[in-house]
């Protein structure tokens, strides 16, 4: 099951070059040469455009981790997990996830270390990073690209579907593996 | 609300340097943070520029039209102000099926462009449609089918059975992105204002940054 899949991973990627400019050349006689160098010169402004907006949230969220803060914040939820009975050693992650993808795949893998891939930590663990992405990247990410600076709503969505997404993988895990 | 959550981290930050007494930590941290944003942007941009490549040559051959009809149905019941082939749902449909694949280094450079085709159709420049916002809502939720980094790391620990953690993975996704749609389609329905009509743009082209020194 696995092999399957990361065999269809390591195939889709050629699949894809190799099949985007060959139809485009010998059905539609297109110029692929040309075409791709002409898309390909967006891609350099955009993502240099990109640093203002993620130099400005990484300063903020290197300091958040480094200053403490973000372990007196686990400190303050952490009696309302010993109450459900479930392991806090997950909570970090549930703060960390949609803050900061490295941050919380490091924290990850470190409890994976310590408790073992096979135990309930674990498993929670690796559903949790698995599952959702990082919000605040990917608000940063995609809007900075446009310039957009009212975000609306987008990030209340996020960060309420990353809520779920803790909750539903801590659930989950206790139900299937418990 | 990026607003309030930015100065918060920095204040607090700052709060609790203080206490601790450790102002030069979070000095680091902070010229830290700069450089790790540069270098994430700077990674961004050989994965950028190739598959922006692509993605022209699939636009001009007519592939990424032939991508949005195939999920059109869906695709229109989450964006019904996009409209009808314009580019966006194209590059939309090609970022969600990078998603559903893992193939996260694609799905990226496809969600900026679809945002641009989206920022093209946007009566304010500076305001997130609320097309942006469901795009955003789908990405960030991101429904992965296999966890690939997870189960890398979970052999290297010796696990028995490292692949176990899929079936879970998919269910919290699965929940976490309808959690994400409904949310999504809620403020929409809240934030409904006089209807706004967009102009139906035929081609379109990027608008990267452009609006920021306005």
């Amino acid at each position: 099951m696995v092999n399957l899949f990361s065999q269809i991973s390591a195939y889709m990627i050629p699949a894809i070059i190799v099949f985007i400019p060959l139809y485009a050349m010998v059905r539609k006689k297109k110029p692929v040469y040309e075409l791709f160098v002409d898309g390909a010169k967006d891609g350099f402004d955009t993502a240099i455009g990109i640093i203002p907006h993620l130099v400005g949230m990484m300063v903020a969220i290197s300091m958040f981790r480094a200053s403490g803060a973000m372990d007196a914040m686990l400190m303050a939820v952490k009696p309302l997990f010993d109450w459900f009975g479930i392991p806090s050693e997950v909570l970090p992650l549930g703060i960390l996830r949609p803050i900061t993808g490295a941050g919380s795949l490091a924290f990850t893998a470190d409890l994976i270390a310590t408790h073992g891939p096979d135990s309930m930590i674990g498993r929670i663990a690796s559903t949790i990073q698995g599952s959702t992405d990082t919000t605040l990247y990917v608000l940063t990410v995609y809007f900075g690209a446009v310039a957009i600076r009212n975000s609306k709503y987008a990030l209340k969505v996020g960060l309420f579907s990353d809520l779920v997404g803790f909750v539903a993988a801590i659930v989950i895990c206790m139900l299937v593996f418990g | 609300m990026v607003n309030w959550i930015w100065l918060f981290l920095i204040v607090i930050s700052v709060v609790f340097g203080l206490i601790n007494g450790d102002m030069d930590a979070i000095t680091q941290a902070a010229f830290d943070g700069a450089k790790s944003g540069v270098t994430i942007s700077f990674g961004l941009i050989s994965i950028m520029v190739f598959w922006l490549g692509m993605m022209k040559i699939a636009e001009e051959a007519g592939l990424l039209n032939k991508l949005s009809r195939l999920l059109y149905p869906f695709v229109r019941w989450l964006f019904p102000d996009v409209p009808k082939n314009h580019p966006a749902l194209g590059y939309i449909m090609s970022n969600l099926s990078a998603n559903l694949f893992g193939l996260g280094n694609a799905a990226t450079p496809m969600g900026i462009k679809a945002m641009q085709e989206l920022q093209s159709i946007n009566p304010d420049k500076h305001t997130a449609t609320p097309a942006m916002c469901t795009l955003l809502a789908l990405n960030t939720s991101s429904i992965t089918i296999v966890p690939t980094t997870l189960i890398a790391i979970r052999m290297n620990y010796n696990s028995a059975n490292p692949a176990e953690i899929i079936g879970t993975t998919l269910a919290a996704t699965f929940i976490a992105t309808g959690a994400a749609i409904l949310a999504d389609r809620w403020y929409r329905a809240r934030d409904k204002g006089p209807p706004v009509t967009y102009p139906s743009a035929t081609s379109s082209s990027p608008n990267i940054g452009g609006e920021a020194h306005g």
